[in-house]
């Protein structure tokens, strides 16, 4: 070992850097060449997998930005879809469709979801919960255009047309599972002294429930049902055969209903100009709504209780 | 009521011993507490419920409407080539392949990426970046599918077909998967499109498994003199191995499963073509493009088979998936100690 020759430099300056100098040469002298490139090589293998990872992330946005900005105009947000061909037109009618959809699948989607965590974390640390747990797991991954299909065929066949309540059934089951897997993580973050103070002052188990331990945990909670809100506020699959589009003004919730990211796709696979103008400027609102979702968020959180939690 | 030794040892024979005492405590509430919280359970219950009756549901509706096809054409559906509507003579073999060739092809470029952002984040990364990468990343996640398609359609195709598509063909044309027309639209960019989707699927699995390995992992291999790349495979990577593997199936589920992005990008052609230029059509994209469209019974049977098909493969791919990444998080319900 090299130890040893640490000793000979006399000055205390030298002597103070000389111990880890020592040992770090001496372990890169020890380390064989070929050691030494693979380690860098690994380095620079994982740098340039972020770099490449976020490149097509800042090139989406940067399109969505440069292409969508210049059709967002008073008229886009106010009007209804011209016939094809035609130039001009907005999608308003779709925006409110969005808003539309998506109110009916909180209703069915933030009470199923919140009842099932606590459920999970409050009566359910037995099997039972564990199959719920895996059941919502799995739930998870169904493709969403399978979602539409089961709603097509459980709804829409039975309404005999295509409806906003239909894609907002198809949505709100979609959004059970997120919100069900966070409201039982953050419940579980409640330390249970909480609830025993509680039951210690004759409160009841449901009581403490809603209002002690889901209180406590809000911030979380909201945090996953916006996560929740933001996935599906994007998805198409699921809304082509049940909400379906519509070129018009619809405020009923059994008629066939716009949506922005319906509308997106039609324009997109269109042969029309306008029209692919018009679909960067619906995908850049939809994206806005969705950063902005997830924006909000993130404030919440970074300042609420559970800081770090989410 | 019962006596204190008695409550001493329940307490003793149970992990929870606070919860236990205060249920035996609360056997002697009025009924003005216990018959809310008894159907507070309730209606808890049947929310919970509702999850495991939506899955049943859904696999009820799928085998129920897909009856006539699978009478009609038995095991042959998930072999024949013909996809003729007007003849009433359907198979499904393009679609399959497209759907396995294209996810194929997107865990193929995506797993070394996410697992290099991973192997970031969670150990070169100073840590002021760490958040801002892992919230990037999982920005790519919130992005909708639609959104991918358009920017697939307008800004990744044309450059596949003025750049890259040229030089595969001249670099790796002999290789028979880089030959043919050049579209730009096609499974090349189904599949690079669908890559960048599963990234943050991936990553953030990879990061979770590799951050529940124990730190002292880590310092025992550097105290043996291991550089830090070595560190990473030997003391990182071998122990979260099982995890990843989980979260990059989980990543395959998605990809199977995914519709929008790919439906409008891949060309939509139900052919098997070796090559990757050639356009292809995946199950999701047809039931996408052509649901609203079918006229006959029989059709729409077929359809919703490929549903069903899609459904249990990623029900499998899914189950599989989360039970390899709980072996590493340590179970379905982490409970805090």
């Amino acid at each position: 070992m090299r130890w040893p020759g640490c000793w000979s430099g006399p000055s205390p300056a030298a002597l103070r850097g000389c111990v880890p100098n020592s040992v770090t040469a001496s372990a890169s002298q020890e380390v064989s060449l070929w050691r030494r490139l693979t380690d860098h090589g690994a380095t620079a293998f994982a740098v340039s997998a972020a770099v490449l990872v976020l490149i097509p992330l800042l090139a989406i946005f940067i399109y969505l930005v440069i292409k969508g900005i210049g059709s967002v105009n008073i008229t886009f947000l106010t009007q209804t879809p011209k016939p094809p061909g035609e130039t001009g037109g907005g999608m308003a009618n779709a925006i409110v469709g969005t808003g539309l959809i998506l109110a009916v699948a909180s209703v069915i989607g933030l009470p199923l979801g919140i009842g099932s965590g606590i459920y999970l974390a409050e009566y359910g640390r037995n099997r039972f919960g564990d199959l719920i747990r895996f059941t919502a797991d799995v739930l998870n991954g169904v493709p969403s255009i399978v979602m539409g299909i089961a709603v097509y065929s459980l709804i829409v066949i039975r309404q005999k047309h295509f409806s906003a309540f239909s894609g907002g059934v198809a949505l709100g089951i979609m959004m059970i599972p997120t919100i069900a897997r966070a409201t039982e993580e953050m419940l579980l973050m409640v330390p249970n002294v909480i609830r025993e103070a509680a039951y210690g002052l004759g409160i009841p188990k449901w009581r403490t429930t809603l209002s002690i331990s889901l209180r406590t945990a809000s911030a979380g909670v909201i945090t996953g049902c916006m996560l929740a809100f933001a996935r599906v506020a994007g998805e198409t699959a699921p809304l082509l055969f049940t909400a379906f589009g519509n070129q018009f003004w619809n405020l009923k919730l059994n008629q066939p209903t716009a949506a922005l990211s319906l509308q997106v796709f039609t324009y997109a696979i269109s042969p029309y100009d306008d029209w692919h103008k018009q679909a960067w400027a619906g995908a850049l609102i939809l994206i806005l709504l969705i950063v902005g979702a997830v924006a909000a968020v993130r404030i919440v959180t970074s300042r609420g209780m559970l800081k770090g939690g989410a | 009521m019962t006596s204190i030794p008695k409550l001493a040892q329940v307490a003793q024979s149970h992990k929870s011993a606070a919860t236990t005492v205060l249920q035996k405590i609360r056997t002697s509430y009025p009924a003005s507490s216990r018959i809310p919280d008894a159907f507070f359970g309730v209606i808890i219950l049947l929310s919970a419920i509702s999850v495991f009756a939506i899955v049943v549901l859904v696999a009820y509706e799928l085998v129920e409407k897909s009856q006539l096809s699978l009478h009609q054409f038995g095991i042959k559906f998930f072999y024949g080539h013909d996809w003729d509507p007007v003849n009433d003579s359907f198979g499904a073999m393009p679609f399959i392949y497209g759907t396995l060739v294209s996810s194929f092809l997107a865990l193929l470029l995506a797993v070394p990426a996410s697992i290099g952002v991973a192997v970031f984040i969670t150990e070169m990364c100073p840590q002021r970046l760490r958040a801002i990468i892992s919230f990037l990343v999982e920005l790519l996640a919130a992005i909708p599918s639609v959104i991918y398609g358009l920017w697939g359609i307008f800004v990744l195709a044309p450059l596949l077909r003025e750049y890259v598509q040229p030089f595969l063909a001249k670099t790796l044309g002999w290789t028979g998967f880089f030959s043919g027309p050049m579209y730009g639209l096609g499974m090349l960019a189904a599949g690079i499109i669908m890559a960048i989707m599963v990234v943050p699927v991936i990553a953030s699995i990879t990061r979770e498994v590799m951050t529940a390995v124990p730190q002292n992992q880590r310092e025992a291999v550097l105290a043996l003199g291991a550089t830090r790349w070595e560190m990473i495979r030997m003391g990182v990577l071998r122990n979260a191995r099982i995890g990843i593997v989980g979260g990059i199936i989980l990543g395959l589920g998605r990809a199977l499963g995914e519709t929008m992005a790919v439906t409008m990008v891949i060309g939509n052609r139900p052919e098997v073509s070796k090559s990757l230029f050639a356009p292809g059509y995946t199950m999701a994209s047809v039931i996408a493009n052509e649901f609203t469209e079918a006229t006959g019974d029989l059709y729409l049977s077929a359809l919703v088979e490929i549903g069903l098909a899609l459904f249990i493969v990623t029900l499998i791919v899914n189950a599989l998936a989360r039970l390899l990444v709980w072996t590493i998080t340590g179970g379905a319900a982490r409970v805090r100690a």
